[in-house]
């Protein structure tokens, strides 16, 4: 965990640990789980509100929760920029981790899977690895996608792959 | 072709601007057009299926170069290819040319499966040309193959298999036996993993583990330099799960094995001798001939071609693969009984009585399964003097440590999703 800002640190450890290792296929086991994962990701969601660092939105966008769907923001030179996220659980969750998309940043980025899967190998797989099955969505959020952000969005927008919305709908009407 | 249709083109405009001599023209245009129906007629020519594979050597026979590895004693019976079914998972830089390989070999069904379209970034590697851009990887591979070899039936499933609905599919097409007889327990005699990640080979590996599918995993390192395959038998050898990845295992940091960025080389070369060594052996377990290898590594920067053996895990992450293992354990008395028949048929059939007479310094054949034997008892119990082991040797992982720490709190699933809409609604 070297190499990671205090800020990050202090936040994971606060978000509630998993413990059953199950996946989308195992019936009651994965209804426990699912209810590990609600639990994380309510603490993690409190805990960002309560320190005034909200900066994702996701729900279940199947009864069986194997998909997920959201937005995400990050905030640039006191500009927010908001991208819509999604993603399935794999059937072999949670050996294997959730693979993350951001579908409006496809083709913006080299940083990037094909469909907008966002690069994850080299700074949060390992970690998702050695902590299986304690870590669940809301570490992945917090370990994958938030360094995601903050190391990718800043590029984006200075590169003006990625325009505010504000900037976008002046310039379409011009 | 092209030229035809220009002057077609110019004959009618001609023929617009004076409308006076037109029935010598109209002859002239439908000579053109019956020739530029013979001419799509000859590039669109295909041969006819083949019924039964023949050794006659002649130029029009597509076997008759495969039938001669009979002739060579090589292959007991070469047509037995054309009873097997073999599942393709990824096809790109490895799997379609291993496709192409099995094709031109005349395998029997080829099941296909890939999510992804071909890309102009994909023609540094073999198969897919420019002009199939754009169409889904697994419809352009069978468009190529049926053409190679009409005999060959070809299945395209254009799906993630890593999503719980693309999974179902993925192990409903393995186990559908179809019409024809045969002694397997699945609709396929091997699967081949040419796919490049590790969430997609964990989902093989379950897959075949449930299953008890025999598999073989390819792959290429992403400074495309080295590459590897390995045969997975479940119960029987080491499953995919049975070793943690290397970062688990060592704990090293990932960022001494990968460069930034996410774009991995590629050679047409690496990807092309990890497809033929991987059909070859495929060619080898089906046809029955030469070694199977286990696992054979290849590094292009020094030539060397590493094998090794792997065990099954017992303490294994994955359950189906324990259970797998459980099943291989308990028919051993039935394997070790099948093979003792068969050494002895083989020592029955050799020449008896003592090759030599006189046996001065008493040199006697030692059985060298006993030799195995107590070897592995060895390894398996006490170690040589100055060596330990560093784990524990426990069965069982005592993983139920932290069960029930958290679950007094809430226990309702709706309610926890109402707790959260609550706070995303905020």
């Amino acid at each position: 965990m070297e190499g990671w800002d205090r800020n990050t640190k202090s936040a994971l450890t606060q978000i509630p640990l998993l413990s059953t290792r199950a996946g989308p296929r195992d019936g009651a086991a994965w209804t426990q789980r699912l209810k590990e994962e609600y639990r994380a990701l309510i603490a993690y969601t409190s805990m960002n509100k309560a320190g005034d660092n909200d900066w994702f939105r996701i729900a279940a966008a199947n009864p069986e929760g194997t998909r997920w769907e959201g937005t995400c923001w990050y905030v640039h030179n006191l500009r927010r920029y908001e991208f819509a996220l999604q993603f399935d659980i794999p059937v072999t969750y949670p050996a294997t981790a959730p693979e993350i998309e951001l579908p409006q940043l496809d083709g913006k980025t080299h940083k990037m899977y094909r469909g907008g899967k966002i690069c994850l190998t080299v700074h949060f797989k390992p970690l998702w690895a050695k902590n299986c099955p304690r870590f669940g969505i809301a570490h992945a959020l917090c370990l994958g996608l938030a360094p995601w952000l903050a190391a990718e969005v800043p590029i984006l927008v200075d590169s003006g792959m990625v325009k505010h919305k504000d900037d976008e709908a002046s310039s379409t009407e011009s | 072709m092209e030229e035809e249709l220009k002057s077609l083109l110019q004959d009618v405009e001609s023929l617009q601007r004076s409308q006076t001599k037109s029935p010598d023209s109209i002859d002239e245009m439908q000579q053109k057009v019956v020739r530029i129906m013979n001419l799509a007629k000859t590039g669109a020519s295909r041969r006819s299926k083949v019924k039964d594979m023949s050794a006659e050597v002649v130029d029009s026979n597509p076997y008759s170069r495969l039938m001669a590895l009979q002739r060579m004693g090589i292959v007991e019976n070469y047509e037995r290819i054309r009873e097997f079914s073999v599942a393709i998972v990824g096809i790109g830089g490895v799997g379609s040319v291993a496709a192409e390989m099995l094709t031109r070999c005349g395998i029997g069904r080829l099941l296909l499966y890939d999510y992804d379209t071909v890309e102009l970034a994909n023609m540094n590697r073999l198969f897919f040309r420019p002009d199939q851009v754009g169409m889904t990887k697994t419809d352009a591979a069978v468009q190529t193959l049926s053409d190679i070899n009409p005999d060959v039936v070809l299945e395209s499933y254009s799906l993630n298999i890593t999503t719980v609905k693309g999974f179902e599919i993925f192990t409903e097409s393995l186990k559908f036996q179809g019409s024809q007889k045969s002694g397997r327990s699945t609709g396929v005699d091997l699967v081949l993993s040419c796919v490049d990640n590790y969430e997609a080979r964990m989902v093989v590996n379950q897959a075949c583990n449930e299953l008890g599918q025999t598999w073989m995993e390819s792959g290429v390192s992403e400074d495309a330099v080295s590459g590897h395959i390995q045969l997975l038998v479940p119960g029987e050898t080491a499953c995919f799960a049975c070793a943690p990845p290397l970062v688990v295992a060592s704990g090293v940091d990932e960022r001494t094995l990968k460069r930034e960025g996410v774009c991995a080389a590629s050679l047409p070369t690496t990807m092309g001798v990890v497809a033929g060594l991987l059909v070859q052996n495929a060619l080898k377990y089906l046809l029955k001939f030469g070694q199977v290898s286990p696992y054979l590594g290849y590094n292009s920067l020094k030539d060397y071609f590493p094998t090794m053996e792997m065990r099954p895990n017992p303490q294994c992450s994955n359950l189906a693969c324990v259970e797998r293992q459980n099943e291989y354990i308990q028919t051993k008395p039935a394997r070790d009984a099948a093979a003792k028949v068969k050494v002895e048929a083989e020592a029955s059939a050799a020449t008896e009585g003592p090759l030599h007479l006189e046996n001065d310094w008493n040199i006697s054949v030692v059985d060298d399964t006993e030799m195995e034997t107590s070897n592995a008892s060895s390894a398996s119990g006490a170690l040589p003097e100055g060596l330990t082991h560093e784990l524990p040797s426990a069965d069982k992982y005592p993983e139920s440590l932290v069960v029930g720490e958290a679950s007094p709190v809430v226990d309702d699933l709706e309610d926890l999703q109402r707790q959260l809409d609550a706070l995303n609604a905020l």
